[in-house]
């Protein structure tokens, strides 16, 4: 599919066939009222080279130029993107805006999501995954509203150590559906405090992030099989699918669905978007999912093939009792996702999550070295949380005019982790740049 | 799909203008979906059935059939709670069409109130209703 827009000559043919004389003739449907009387308020047009001269000038004045030494993650982190990725994804085949579903012009499209959905349950150690959701906040609220489908109660809990993002993303979902959130508080040790689970309520289910907001590693399994019992389903939600190249999976842990942000995986942070939802589940649930999901199967020549499967949990099908309103999936950016994971493999996304791992020990003890404080001792994958001594706020602008972003500050987030800040650093922060910050902050 | 003249309907039964079945033989009352139902579904592939111990009021929502066109909800031709349900269509949801009557029976279930059941049609009230939908 090509995007070029209509010269005059084929408008001019266009309006002849359909017989009318003029744009505006065209368009005599709507009404005199909504017409705009004056021009838009644009610029004038640029050149090709004046247009990428300024976009390069807005893209510089911000931190998350190349020139700042950046150590923020927080839901979208910086990896190394192989070469072969952006490449691959140049051909017309696949940067297409609009994904086309139907087998017999799709094979390939559908073949990529079906290796996708492979990857995506195998990262996870789940059963099935779907062919992805918008980004990891939609899809986790999603799993919300699918717990509720499958469990009949109309109740769940979430961590308070969720991303702030995300609750509010379910808050939206949630406030014209009249369900119920109660918010887990998160103990000393930066985790969730499971034991404030409302008792007699029995939520449809317990979500948790891991690793959670401030980095940490949740304790999950323990309360999966306290969960199992009570008829209350675990999700366990994600902003750094990389961390399960070293961590136990949310499968391994007994989740009953896993869903989060796929960004990691070979999408740019491109100011915050476009994002991948991965969403995974126990196959005795997948009636219950939301989202397409493409399945294998055979001709009638019976030569291998791929079909969107299991539609009839579809608004196309089952209109307002749809599992969900999204009928589409974020085929780009989960085509990325799986040309990034076949590229590393799976000793490169091990070799990865250590690299990830080291560089953040690293700095986390060098920083406690410097006489800060880590307030939260469990175990983290690429982020944990420091406290700085008064006057932090200074210190970080102070830092920023010498092109370091040095991390998160949590009080507008959590207003009780004042001269809190979230720090990142994965396999693209270098050493020398780490004892800078660490100098720096001093 | 079926002419009306094929469908099997079985005498004795009585059925809803929602194309479902009941039994009430015994001191529960076994519910299903009629031939007409399934035939018009096509290949039954899941079907979502109810917890034992659940109520339901009449036309509640007690479950769904899918089939591999479309869904469609079950619906509660009379009050009552659900004393059984056929675990066997877990495995074998084609069961509901290859026997609709028989093993592919989808809930039994305890009526609240029995005088409900005359509210039900006949089989010939239902056949009747059928013609009505054919026209």
């Amino acid at each position: 599919m090509r995007y070029i827009p209509h010269t005059e000559e084929e408008i001019t043919s266009m309006m002849e066939a359909v017989g009318v004389d003029s744009l505006d003739e065209l368009f005599s449907d709507i009404p005199e009222s909504c017409h705009r009387k004056n021009e838009l308020a644009l610029p004038e047009a640029l050149t090709e080279w004046e247009l990428d001269d300024h976009i390069r000038q807005l893209a510089g004045s911000m931190p998350a130029s190349s020139e700042y030494k950046s150590f923020i993650g927080a839901g979208s982190y910086s990896h190394f993107i192989p070469a072969v990725i952006p490449y691959l994804l140049g051909r017309s085949e696949f940067s297409t805006a609009y994904t086309p579903y139907q087998p017999e012009i799709s094979q390939g499209t559908l073949h990529a999501i079906y290796e996708y959905q492979t990857l995506v349950s195998r990262l996870l150690g789940m059963e099935i995954a779907n062919a992805s959701m918008y980004d990891g906040a939609t899809a986790l609220a999603e799993a919300l509203l699918m717990a509720i489908r499958i469990t009949k109660k109309d109740d769940v809990a979430i961590s308070m150590a969720v991303h702030p993002d995300y609750r509010r993303v379910i808050e939206a979902y949630f406030r014209p559906t009249g369900y119920t959130i109660h918010y887990l508080p998160y103990g000393k040790d930066g985790r969730t405090m499971y034991d404030t689970i409302p008792e007699k309520t029995e939520p449809a289910c317990v979500a948790v992030q891991s690793p959670n907001f401030f980095g940490c590693m949740e304790e999950v399994a323990g309360i999966a099989g306290i969960l199992n019992e009570q008829k209350t389903l675990l999700i366990v939600s994600f902003t750094e699918p990389l961390a399960y190249g070293l961590y136990k999976t949310p499968g391994e842990l007994g989740a009953d669905i896993a869903c989060g942000e796929g960004q990691s995986l070979g999408i740019p942070r491109s100011y915050g978007g476009p994002g991948l939802g991965l969403f995974s589940s126990k196959e005795k649930y997948m009636r219950y999912m939301p989202g397409r999901i493409v399945g294998q199967t055979t001709d009638r020549r019976s030569n291998r093939g791929f079909v969107l499967t299991l539609s009839t949990r579809e608004q196309h099908i089952r209109r307002e009792k749809a599992t969900s309103n999204i009928c589409s999936n974020q085929s780009l950016c989960a085509l990325t996702a799986c040309m990034y994971m076949a590229t590393a493999g799976q000793t490169g996304m091990r070799e990865l999550a250590r690299l990830n791992y080291d560089k953040s020990e690293y700095l986390k003890e060098e920083l406690g070295n410097a006489g800060f404080r880590i307030p939260f001792s469990s175990p983290s994958f690429n982020e944990f949380v420091v406290e700085f001594p008064e006057g932090f706020e200074d210190l970080h602008r102070h830092l920023l005019k010498k092109k370091i972003f040095a991390g998160l500050p949590l009080e507008p987030y959590y207003p009780e982790l004042k001269n809190h800040c979230l720090m990142c650093a994965t396999e693209t922060n270098k050493k020398e740049d780490m004892d800078r910050l660490v100098r720096e902050v001093k | 799909m079926k002419e009306i003249n094929e469908l099997i309907l079985e005498d004795g039964f009585l059925y809803s203008t929602q194309h479902e079945w009941v039994n009430s033989e015994a001191e529960s009352v076994r519910i299903g979906i009629t031939d007409y139902a399934q035939d018009q579904l096509g290949e039954i592939v899941f079907v979502e059935l109810p917890e034992v111990g659940a109520t339901f009021a009449k036309e509640d929502e007690f479950g769904t059939v899918e089939s591999v066109k479309a869904v469609s909800e079950l619906y509660m031709p009379i009050d009552g709670e659900v004393a059984a349900v056929n675990t066997a269509l877990e495995d074998a949801p084609e069961l509901v069409n290859q026997q609709p009557y028989k093993d592919g029976w989808i809930i039994d279930v305890r009526p609240s109130d029995p005088s409900q059941l005359k509210t039900l049609l006949s089989k010939d009230a239902y056949l009747d209703l059928l013609k009505g939908t054919e026209k």
